[in-house]
């Protein structure tokens, strides 16, 4: 019988080793793995690269596992958040690397990390700054740049149902960057609301097939917190 | 000193002028600020798709308080609703449909447009010590049309139009229309062509405060 149910988020990550590379979904506070993020501070790994939308917001979340030391490379779209103040103080430091990825291209690239494509040509980015150091071609007539996969060793998922093969479901705006991230790493983690019986979700309409996940821990976090309005 | 003759749009007005110029059936990207207002001035009945990056496909306005869904944000963070007919789709489809050329428009925010459509939208040094891209590279490179929203003038009076941009681009020759609250501007071939203007604003004064050689369309 195939169940990758463990019992606890210690558990699931008890193996991340110092160095990895850690995909962590969620855009906002919304579809973010919190339970996992909080147990792998918890957990102790370090000389993480964590590949992220943000560099985390506030003091919580991976805003604090960069502001305990923990990692030395952060890839991310978004530097600057709501408050995103260990970011910053720790970057002012010289104590973290800093990529910055096109939103788009950040998820590209982990999607092409996911399809066994090692890198793709991409007009995101084309006569910027970002493009300096990266390969260029022209393409009919249009200029491209070289865009390289992001493989991850760990990643990180929020799934509204999940059953024991590991078929996920998310939630309105909570999907964003778990499917893609879910199908790119080694070892795939899931933190999931509610735990659905085998043969209860549609295959239809499952939207991560189990074939992509490799732990799965049941965390009933409830809805996300309710954030100032701006 | 006589009194100016015109008034500029204020931010309400400026995105009802937007709203105006799109039509039934584009799908349409809204950026943050003033961007962002356009959508409450598409008329509901005017099936006008709003996308969001963060894989929403058929965005509504903001919920009344007691309507919030937590699990329900827009690209800006800020809680939203799903008009009848929308869908969901992942980070890497979202941006797959925009780079793939299927989003009709992006309206954008902008620091600085130059005649031959360079945007500066992200960083206003080299040395920006935490810089924020997020979608806009993505976006101002593989929508169909960009059209920027922007002051015409920064709070010290420069210009924002201008023959080249001095801040770092997001992307090249992407700009096909700019919105201030003096004008309405085309981007054709390389040249600033003034589409529409304030009643009153002479077409000397809008170019006293241009960045670059505007032409009457």
């Amino acid at each position: 019988m195939i169940d990758k149910f463990v019992r606890s988020v210690a558990e699931a990550l008890a193996d991340v080793k110092d160095g990895s590379t850690v995909l962590v979904a969620g855009f906002a506070q919304v579809g973010e793995p919190r339970a996992l993020i909080d147990g792998l501070i918890e957990q102790g790994a370090k000389d993480l690269v964590v590949v992220h939308n943000t560099a985390g917001r506030e003091r919580e979340g991976v805003a604090r596992l960069i502001g305990e030391g923990r990692v030395r490379k952060i890839v991310c779209s978004f530097a600057r958040s709501r408050g995103s103040v260990l970011f910053e103080e720790v970057y002012a430091r010289g104590e973290i690397e800093l990529e910055i990825v096109p939103q788009g291209i950040l998820a590209e690239r982990i999607r092409a990390a996911a399809a066994g494509i090692p890198a793709f040509f991409t007009a995101t980015g084309a006569g910027t700054k970002l493009a300096a150091g990266k390969e260029a071609r022209t393409f009919n007539g249009r200029e491209y740049i070289l865009e390289q996969a992001i493989y991850g060793d760990v990643a990180l998922v929020e799934a509204w149902r999940a059953d024991r093969w590991g078929n996920l479901v998310y939630r309105d705006a909570g999907r964003n960057f778990n499917p893609v991230m879910a199908a790119a790493a080694k070892l795939t983690i899931v933190q999931t609301q509610h735990v659905a019986e085998l043969g209860a979700l549609n295959p239809e309409e499952i939207v991560t097939p189990g074939v992509f996940v490799d732990r799965l821990v049941h965390v009933a976090a409830g809805d996300p917190p309710l954030k100032t309005l701006v | 000193m006589a009194a100016q003759a015109w008034q500029p749009l204020d931010r309400t007005q400026l995105a009802a002028r937007v709203a105006q110029d799109i039509p039934e059936g584009w799908s349409v990207n809204l950026g943050i600020g003033i961007p962002t207002l356009v959508g409450n001035h598409v008329p509901a009945e005017r099936e006008v798709v709003f996308h969001s990056e963060n894989g929403i496909f058929g965005m509504g306005p903001a919920p009344t308080k007691d309507k919030i869904n937590r699990w329900l944000i827009n690209a800006s963070s800020q809680y939203v609703t799903l008009r009848t007919g929308a869908s969901y789709m992942s980070h890497s489809d979202s941006f797959a449909f925009v780079r793939g050329g299927r989003l009709d428009l992006c309206v954008l925010g902008a620091f600085q447009v130059a005649e031959n459509g360079d945007l500066a939208n992200w960083a206003r040094s080299d040395d920006d010590i935490a810089p924020a891209i997020g979608g806009a590279m993505d976006l101002a490179a593989g929508a169909r049309r960009v059209w920027v929203v922007m002051e015409h003038n920064t709070r010290d009076g420069e210009p924002r139009l201008l023959e080249r941009c001095t801040y770092p681009l997001t992307a090249l020759a992407c700009v096909k229309r700019v919105y201030t609250e003096l004008a309405v501007i085309d981007v054709t071939d390389g040249v600033f062509v003034v589409r529409d203007m304030l009643p009153g604003l002479t077409f000397a004064e809008l170019q006293a405060r241009t960045g670059a050689e505007l032409r009457q369309a």
